[in-house]
């Protein structure tokens, strides 16, 4: 199974992006996707930059594909997204049906988790339009996963999010720009605070949810890495993990050992404990169950 | 000479055959409807319609100039989609006016198997640009799209403007905050979720509970919300709820307070920007619910289309909206940019 590093879901200054995939070249990951997916108003980077960093990326070896917006409202996302379907230097993942649109038959393309590819028959659609690889939409179970995986096309790739905070929800409303009393026009770049995202938790303190911008994320990372296992004998081909600022190769090198044998899933799971204050996870989606249970 | 404007549609929920009578008697230009399964997105204990009662609902609609939509608005999953098939071969043969889909392979088998079946994009199809829209027009020939509730009036207007199909948007009703189609919290949760068993935040996994704190709601052992002595409670729907945010002790609704939508103010902008029709929302409201908001709907539609220089907001018709909202409170949710 290759491993993944899925696009930045946090807004983080252009210094800490550049840094981040600076080192990334030496990760043992092979495939890296690319660019804003939650709100177009983080514009750190632009185009031209994320492309920049791409072929930087491309020349050390990496797979690289540009990852689209989430949820399009306005005609600059949308020429944005034209820009970004247009070019064929680098693969692209589509969040989107408009993404969809335009890749149809004009390049082959991967569909991302946002796309909602919950039987095969869906995967059959966008595998016609040119999609090679589909991500597992998060709320789906291993057991739906396996009858997806026996349907699939020829050629089709599966790809499955195994760590990091799951992306649960999209709103036109900002939800970092509420909690600081503020509108969403005159939001001032607020998560740009927050390197990764910010905590909402219930009347009794339980970490329910992650605020991050317009996107709510699961309150706790979902960490499959004691289901290795199981994921290669699903058939899934690539591991994907969701980009943190702290420790980041650490966590990759944990995946990377566990997946070909060199330390078990127990000292996995210990290794992951120590490196960051994230000691708790959750794992239910996986089992068909409520998805922040972990067992 | 420019074209007559189309009359716009007022499209009613009917979670039940009272229901549809009702609507149908008050008004509706057209009702929509699910089967008794998880094949629609309000799958909730003792509503919905057998074949039979379709078959009754359709007939009376029809016969008084009402068409008949069935919402098949789920995400299937591969051990169980021939439910999903069957009930777009139900639909076909029932004569349903339309289908309101939104999974993409659903749609395929319909368009191979029932070429003459009419197919809606569902709001579950978070279908919120042109391109969107093409998509589903090119691949699967839909004839009309209901817009998720996220887009400003301008940006509603873009789309009509550019739309190859009709555009439908929501007109009152429980407010959606996240786009429909991928919102997940529900089955984080509880394990069920709209997009997989048609459901958000079931209310199998609700608990009241009486303390000395309060009463409290709990979702699946979640506490969701605590309620002051004398303070009305809501259900306990996951945005819904109170929340703490970092490292802020200040409790309130972090995503959203129970209100629902009404756009009354802004029906003269939706039928002169030309989109095709107004859904209230509330399959899984009484046929009481559906008398009072139909009514309203109807008398406000007819007068802003009579008479689109003088539409003037009845009153009254404010109060018994905001008798039926959550939380007796309403607003233009997203179509009014600073609820963004």
């Amino acid at each position: 199974m290759k491993l993944s590093l899925g696009p930045i879901q946090y807004y983080w200054p252009e210094d800490k992006v550049r840094s981040f995939y600076q080192q990334a070249t030496d990760w043992p990951v092979d495939i890296i996707y690319l660019g804003e997916v939650v709100c177009s108003k983080r514009r750190e980077l632009k185009l031209n930059d994320w492309l920049d960093i791409a072929s930087q990326l491309q020349q050390a070896g990496k797979e690289v594909v540009l990852s689209t917006l989430i949820l399009l409202e306005a005609d600059s996302e949308l020429k944005r997204l034209e820009h970004i379907c247009a070019q064929t230097d680098f693969k692209v993942e589509a969040n989107d049906m408009s993404a969809v649109y335009l890749l149809n038959k004009q390049s082959s393309f991967i569909a991302g988790p946002h796309i909602n590819s919950y039987n095969p028959e869906t995967i059959d659609v966008l595998h016609e339009c040119g999609a090679i690889r589909w991500v597992m939409p998060f709320e789906l179970s291993q057991h739906t996963l396996r009858d997806l995986i026996k349907q699939k096309p020829g050629g089709m790739e599966s790809e499955v999010l195994v760590y990091g905070r799951i992306p649960l929800a999209f709103s036109a409303r900002c939800f970092t720009a509420r909690a600081h009393n503020v509108g969403k026009d005159q939001c001032e770049l607020r998560c740009l605070a927050d390197n990764k995202g910010l905590p909402l938790l219930t009347q009794e303190g339980d970490e329910l949810f992650t605020i991050n911008g317009i996107q709510l994320q699961s309150g706790v990372p979902c960490n499959l890495v004691s289901e290795l296992d199981s994921l290669e004998k699903t058939g899934v081909d690539i591991l994907r993990l969701s980009p943190e600022l702290k420790g980041m190769g650490e966590l990759i090198d944990i995946f990377h050992q566990t997946s070909i044998g060199e330390i078990s899933s127990q000292q996995a799971e210990s290794r992951i404990q120590k490196r960051s204050d994230d000691n708790k996870w959750c794992n239910g989606f996986w089992h068909g169950e409520p998805g922040m249970n972990w067992q | 000479m420019p074209s007559a404007r189309k009359k716009i549609d007022l499209v009613c929920p009917a979670g039940s055959l009272p229901a549809l009578k009702t609507a149908v008697d008050h008004g509706a230009d057209a009702v929509y409807i699910g089967f008794r399964n998880e094949t629609n997105a309000r799958n909730f204990p003792g509503l919905n319609f057998d074949n039979e009662e379709v078959r009754q609902g359709i007939k009376y609609a029809h016969n008084k100039g009402c068409k008949v939509l069935l919402a098949l608005n789920t995400y299937p999953q591969p051990e169980h989609f021939n439910r999903w098939t069957q009930a777009v071969r139900q639909a076909a043969l029932l004569g349903i006016d339309a289908v309101i889909l939104a999974d993409p392979g659903l749609m395929r088998y319909a368009t191979r198997n029932f070429p003459g079946l009419r197919l809606h994009l569902s709001v579950q199809g978070s279908a919120t640009t042109r391109h969107a829209i093409a998509f589903y027009h090119e691949q699967f020939n839909i004839q009309r799209v209901v817009l998720p509730r996220v887009l400003s009036l301008k940006q509603i207007k873009n789309i009509v403007d550019s739309s190859p199909v009709e555009v439908e948007v929501f007109g009152f009703g429980s407010l959606c905050v996240m786009v429909e189609g991928r919102c997940a919290l529900s089955s984080y949760v509880t394990g069920e979720s709209p997009n997989t068993c048609g459901v958000c935040s079931p209310a199998k996994d609700v608990r009241w509970e009486e303390t000395a704190q309060g009463r409290q709601s709990r979702l699946n052992n979640v506490l969701i919300d605590r309620y002051a002595k004398g303070e009305a409670a809501g259900y306990p729907t996951l945005c819904k709820g109170r929340f703490k945010v970092g490292e802020s002790e200040n409790i309130f609704y972090a995503m959203e307070e129970p209100t629902s939508l009404n756009t009354l103010e802004i029906l003269p902008d939706l039928i002169t920007m030309g989109v095709a029709a107004i859904k209230i929302e509330g399959r899984q409201r009484s046929p009481a619910y559906v008398r009072q908001v139909t009514s309203v709907m109807r008398a406000a539609l007819d007068c802003c289309q009579n008479n689109l220089n003088n539409y003037k907001i009845d009153k009254r018709w404010i109060s018994t909206l905001d008798k039926v909202s959550e939380g007796r409170s309403h607003t233009l949710g997203a179509f009014h940019r600073p609820w963004q």
